[in-house]
C-alpha cells in the first residue's frame, strides 16, 4: 500500500495534509485530517463515523476526537494535532464508507486551525516503517 | 486508530492459494488462516442475502463415527437422540460436560447405517474428538478425525440451489434443509448438505483436500458469486440469531440459558454426559436469559459490554453485537440477567449509555 510522501502521521494511523515539507504550519494555519489506507483497511468498510466535537470546538493531540466504527470493530479517533475544527466533511459522516474508497482524497474527515507547533508526527518513510513492522 | 496485526503462524486451509490470489484479508481464528474479507464485508453480506455468496470453512473439524455402535455411542455423547435419524439427515445438537456446561454445538450427519460425521468448530475441534473418543470407548464404533482430509465450501443465497443445479446431476430440490446426500459437483466427490449459518438457503459442500481448489474455481466463475469472508458469517449469522460458540455458548453456559433447551433430549432412552445436571436446570427457572437487542442510536453494542437499566445498574452483558447490514442499525444478543426487566435497557457503549430494545430472535428472518 502506498503511503503519501507529502502527508504527515500519527502513530494512530492518522493523517495530516497542508503542512509544509519541513514539517511547518501553513500561513493560514489550517491542516486537514483523515485516517490512512492501512487503518481503514484495518478496520473493513467503515459504516459509522461519529465526532464528539463540532466546528469552532478545540481538539487536543493525542486525545480521542471520535470514533470510527466497521460491522466487525470500532476503533478511537484521535486528534494528531492541537487546535479549532474549522471544518468538519459531512459526506463522509453521511456515507462513511468514502473512508475506505478514497481515504486520502474525498474521504478526508475535518479541518484544524492549529494552535502552536504541529507536535510529534512521522513522515512518510517512518510511518511506512511503523505499519510494515506491524 | 490502531491497527491490528496479521499472523502468519497460523495452518493454512487448501484453500489458501485462492485467498490470496484473491488479495482477502487473512486472519488467524482458531488457528487456522482464514479470510475475514475479500473487498467490503457489507456487499459480501448483501450478495448472500440477495444472490449467493460463496465460503470457505475448511477449519471446520469433521469427526467421524463408524460402527454398529455409533448410533447409540452419539446417544451417550451428545444431548440429542440421534440414533432414530435417517441415514441421509441432519442434526443441530450440542456435546456437554457433566456439569450441563455446553463444550460444542455440532451438526451431525447419518451419512450411511453405520457411518455418521460430526461437525464442530475449529476451536473446539481437539476437545470433541477428545470427549468422543472417551465416552465412545465402551460402544462398538471407531472415532476418527478427518478434518484435514476435508475441505469444506459453502454456497449460501437464494440462488444457491440454481447455480448448484448447473454443477451436479443430483436431485437437489428435493434435497430438503438438514438433510446430505453424497453427488459428483463439477465432476469432484461431494457430500453436499442443505445446512448452513446465513439464515438462507444455501449448501454445504463437503470435498477431499485435493478437490477443494477445483471446485471452488468452478463455483466462483458463476455470475454473481461473490466470495465470502468470516466478517461477512459473523453478520449473517447475528441477524439470523444464531449462536456462537465462545461467543452466545460456552463451557459455564447451559443451553437453557441459550434458549436451546429444545436440542437436550431428557426423554431419550440412552443415558448421557450431563443428563442429570441437564436435568435439573429443566427444573429450576432459568436464571439469566439470551435475548435479542436493537440500538435507537448509531453506535453498536459490542460483546462484553454492559447491559444496563435506566439508573446505570448493571443487569446483563451482550455477547455479539455489530451494525446490521439489513436492519441497517446496531443489533446485539446478550443475556440478561434473571430478574431483570425487558423496558427502558441501555447497553454501555464504550461510557456512554445507548438505549437499546428487547426484540425477539432473530432479527432477520428469510421469506
Amino acid at each position: 500500500m502506498s503511503v503519501p510522501e507529502q502527508l504527515r502521521y500519527s502513530e494512530e494511523h492518522e493523517w495530516v495534509a497542508g503542512l509544509d515539507p519541513a514539517g511547518q504550519v501553513p500561513e493560514d494555519g489550517i491542516v486537514t485530517v483523515g485516517i490512512t489506507a492501512h487503518a481503514a483497511e484495518a478496520l473493513g468498510e467503515i459504516v459509522y463515523l461519529e465526532l464528539h466535537s463540532n466546528e469552532g470546538d478545540a481538539v487536543e493531540a493525542g486525545e480521542p476526537c471520535g470514533e470510527v466504527e466497521s460491522t466487525k470493530s470500532v476503533s478511537d479517533l484521535y486528534a494528531p494535532v492541537s487546535g479549532e475544527i474549522t471544518a468538519i466533511n459531512s459526506a463522509v459522516v453521511d456515507e462513511p464508507k468514502v473512508i475506505n474508497d478514497d481515504p486520502y482524497g474525498e474521504g478526508w474527515i475535518f479541518k484544524v486551525r492549529i494552535s502552536g507547533e504541529p507536535g510529534d508526527l512521522l513522515d512518510a518513510t517512518d510511518y511506512n516503517k511503523l505499519v510494515e513492522e506491524g | 486508530m490502531s491497527a491490528e496485526p496479521t499472523a502468519s503462524s497460523a495452518k493454512k486451509t487448501p484453500l489458501h492459494d485462492v485467498h490470496q490470489d484473491l488479495g482477502a484479508n487473512l486472519v488467524d481464528f482458531a488457528g487456522y488462516l482464514m479470510p475475514l474479507r475479500y473487498a467490503s464485508e457489507t456487499a459480501e453480506h448483501q450478495a448472500v442475502r440477495t444472490g449467493a455468496g460463496l465460503f470457505d470453512l475448511s477449519h471446520m473439524g469433521e469427526i467421524f463415527l463408524d460402527g454398529p455402535g455409533a448410533g447409540a455411542a452419539l446417544d451417550h455423547a451428545l444431548v440429542g437422540n440421534l440414533s432414530p435419524m435417517a441415514v441421509g439427515k441432519a442434526r443441530y445438537t450440542m456435546i456437554c460436560d457433566p456439569d450441563g456446561g455446553v463444550l460444542d454445538d455440532l451438526i451431525v450427519y447419518r451419512l450411511a447405517e453405520a457411518t455418521w460425521m460430526v461437525v464442530a468448530n475449529a476451536a473446539n475441534a481437539a476437545t470433541v474428538r477428545e470427549a468422543l473418543v472417551e465416552r465412545a470407548a465402551g460402544f462398538d464404533a471407531a472415532v476418527s478425525d478427518r478434518s484435514d482430509d476435508y475441505a469444506l465450501i459453502a454456497l449460501q443465497g437464494p440462488r444457491s440451489q440454481a447455480i448448484l443445479e448447473g454443477f451436479t446431476a443430483a436431485p437437489l430440490a428435493g434435497l430438503k434443509y438438514y438433510a446430505i446426500l453424497a453427488a459428483k459437483v463439477a465432476g469432484v466427490d461431494a457430500l453436499v448438505a442443505r445446512t448452513g449459518y446465513t439464515g438462507e438457503d444455501g449448501f454445504e459442500l463437503f470435498v477431499d483436500s485435493a478437490d477443494a481448489v477445483a471446485l471452488w474455481r468452478e463455483l466462483a466463475e458463476v455470475e454473481g458469486v461473490v466470495p465470502a469472508g468470516l466478517s461477512a458469517r459473523d453478520t449473517l449469522r447475528l441477524e439470523a440469531g444464531m449462536p456462537l460458540y465462545g461467543n452466545e455458548l460456552t463451557a459455564e453456559t447451559s443451553p437453557f440459558e441459550a434458549g436451546l433447551g429444545r436440542v437436550v433430549k431428557l426423554d431419550k432412552p440412552a443415558d448421557f454426559v450431563g443428563k442429570a445436571a441437564l436435568a435439573a436446570q429443566a427444573q429450576t427457572p432459568v436464571g439469566r436469559r439470551l435475548v435479542g437487542l436493537v440500538a435507537r442510536g448509531r453506535r453498536a453494542p459490542r460483546k462484553g459490554y454492559q447491559v444496563v437499566t435506566s439508573d446505570g445498574t448493571p443487569c446483563g452483558v451482550v455477547t455479539s453485537g455489530a451494525p446490521s447490514p439489513t436492519l441497517g442499525r446496531p443489533i446485539a444478543m446478550a443475556y440478561l440477567d434473571g430478574g431483570a426487566g425487558e423496558s427502558g435497557l441501555a447497553v454501555d457503549v464504550r461510557g456512554r449509555p445507548e438505549p437499546v430494545d428487547v426484540v425477539d430472535l432473530p432479527f432477520y428472518k428469510r421469506s
